[in-house]
């Protein structure tokens, strides 16, 4: 039962040139160009970083090998350079960074987003995102004239006399310490978790809220069985962000962990850090082999760099895609 | 034969955002396994004057309340009343469906139970079984109870929030448009668990569409312009409205 109607002969094509529906399509293709090299662009940058680094460092990498990332010693002189304090100093210094900020960033975040009076909530926020504004030499001088002097005649002492059964908070007190780098840096990458921890926050949908108040919870019990499980690849997110920024920064560490080539367990014992040695030491490396020692140190920070914001990223991939169906 | 006292009851309730009054002078019961509909167009006051019942309202901007809402007699506004307490006796289902992603379909169900403190596993896996037979999810889910609650489609997550909010044994349901987000099937199926429910629970369910208010309902309840304009039981108010503008809305003359 045919109800639709069909023409007998398809309609005559309309001539070349006279259609109405014809139109260039090249500003589009221009445009994809354009940006594909603007895309491709990055990566290859990436890559002539590493080439770049890889040439610097060749003499040191054709010495050492991979033994440098072991070694402890760095002379200059004797010409021998190893890098493990400075990876070591990297790593805990970021990480004692996290483990101080994360709770604070995230205890902002929460209140800002669910707790604090409307009217303060932005205000705050602000503020707090200017923190990340102020340079590193003026953190680092504020570090060295008010931190440390508070550190020493007072945080570190009452460590050391209520935690000191542990080997992190024994020997003697300097000042200038792992610990004080590591506080610094937690103040500097605080407004980065906590801003971007507020911003995901405030993308959870209302309706996640309600449903839990809905069941009875109290406002703490919804952020904590609702809205903090519904934004935790997004608050991972921010962590690693700040993780990053910890990992690479050079000027206020540098001017307060006691530049020492040492790993020590005591927290108040000087450190190193890698971007604190290259800062340093370039414009003062004399010999082809500490110059190249140096960009190799580059290279591995490069390198510790891209791996932990790797993993991190597959973390939160990891995390993202779970969407829960385990029993917990 | 004397009316029963109602489950549910508002005297000369107002609610107020700000300083928009959103429902003014309510005074309306429900009584004990009803199904009640509140009727009326977009902005008419009916869903702020659910989330009266529950205390929900009063967590939005500026929102507040004169008048009572009384559960069995008790003034829930009243000052030893704890609102968490409260909305564990009085459930509520949303609009769209929310589930917790991050959560088994288990889990889901458990979230309101486990708010209560612990419950030895056994009698947490009855409660969470008797809950999604309630709500008609059962048979669909029982193989998959450790799967992510977002791998159900649209009118499952509906039904899940169904079995979350009838989990802790509340004595009222408070539906807000369960079905505006469903395709056909999943609509009727709600609809049907609906009519089920009322044997157990007291329903309120506010709807955009009449035809679902007419099938499930036992009372229904007109708002128009934050005011109850009429209500009565649903057949009275399909067939012989006394107010003219409950005719012309369901007569489909506006909104």
């Amino acid at each position: 039962m045919a109800t639709t109607i069909l023409p007998d002969a398809p309609a005559p094509a309309p001539a070349e040139g006279t259609s109405t529906l014809a139109g260039s399509r090249r500003g589009d293709r221009l445009f994809k160009g354009v940006l594909t090299v603007a895309a491709l662009a990055v990566p290859v940058l990436m890559a002539f970083l590493v080439y770049e680094l890889y040439v610097g460092s060749r003499l040191a990498i054709e010495r050492y090998g991979l033994g440098f990332v072991a070694g402890t010693t760095w002379d200059p002189v004797a010409e021998e350079f190893g890098a493990a304090p400075l990876i070591f100093g990297t790593l805990l210094s970021s990480l004692l960074a996290l483990v101080i900020a994360v709770p604070l960033s995230l205890g902002v975040a929460i209140y800002l987003t669910e707790f604090a009076p409307r009217a303060v909530r932005q205000p705050i926020a602000f503020i707090i995102e200017l923190l990340a504004a102020i340079p590193s030499v003026v953190y680092g001088l504020w570090g060295i004239f008010v931190l440390i002097p508070l550190l020493k005649a007072h945080v570190f002492p009452f460590l050391r006399d209520t935690l000191g059964f542990l080997p992190f908070f024994q020997g003697p007190i300097y000042g200038p310490s792992m610990l004080a780098a590591s506080i610094i840096l937690a103040i500097m990458i605080m407004p980065f978790i906590m801003s971007v921890a507020r911003e995901v926050l405030l993308a959870v949908p209302g309706s996640q809220r309600e449903a839990a108040l809905a069941l009875g919870a109290t406002r703490w019990e919804a952020v904590v069985s609702a809205i903090l499980p519904y934004a935790r690849s997004g608050i991972l997110g921010a962590i690693i962000l700040g993780l990053g920024r910890a990992l690479g920064e050079t000027m206020a560490v540098t001017m307060l962990i006691g530049n020492r080539h040492e790993i020590a367990a005591s927290l108040f014992a000087p450190g190193y850090t890698m971007a604190a040695v290259i800062a340093n030491e370039f414009s003062e490396a004399a010999t082809d082999i500490h110059f190249a020692a140096l960009t190799y140190v580059a290279l591995v920070l490069f390198l510790v760099t891209v791996t932990v914001n790797a993993a991190a990223r597959l973390l939160i991939w990891r995390v993202g895609a779970g969407g829960g169906g385990k029993r917990s | 034969m004397a009316e029963p006292p109602p489950r549910l009851a508002t005297v000369h309730l107002t609610a107020v955002y700000g300083k928009f009054t959103a429902v003014k002078d309510v005074s309306l019961g429900f009584r004990a396994n009803t199904v009640n509909a509140l009727i009326g167009p977009s902005g008419c006051g009916k869903s702020t004057f659910l989330r009266t019942l529950n205390r929900m309202h009063e967590l939005s901007d500026g929102g507040w309340i004169t008048g009572k809402v009384l559960l069995d007699g008790e003034d829930i506004y009243g000052s030893r009343v704890s609102p968490m307490q409260l909305r564990r006796r009085i459930g509520m289902v949303f609009q769209k469906p929310t589930p917790f992603p991050t959560m088994s379909i288990y889990d889901n169900v458990a979230a309101g139970l486990r708010l209560n403190g612990r419950r030895p596993r056994g009698e947490l896996d009855e409660i969470v079984e008797r809950s999604l037979r309630d709500a008609a999810l059962w048979e669909e889910v029982k193989d998959r109870l450790q799967a992510s609650a977002l791998a159900l489609s649209g009118g499952q997550q509906q039904r899940l929030c169904i079995a979350r909010s009838i989990a802790p044994r509340p004595q009222v349901v408070l539906l807000d448009e369960p079905t505006a987000s469903l395709d056909p099937g999943g609509t009727q199926r709600i609809e049907e668990l609906v009519f089920e429910l009322k044997k157990d629970y007291t329903i309120v369910i506010v709807t955009h569409n009449m035809q679902q208010a007419a099938r499930v309902s036992d009372t229904t309840s007109f708002f128009y312009m934050g005011a109850m304009i009429e209500s009565g039981p649903t057949r009275q108010i399909f067939t012989a409205p006394r107010e003219e503008r409950t005719e012309a809305y369901i007569t489909g003359r506006f909104g």
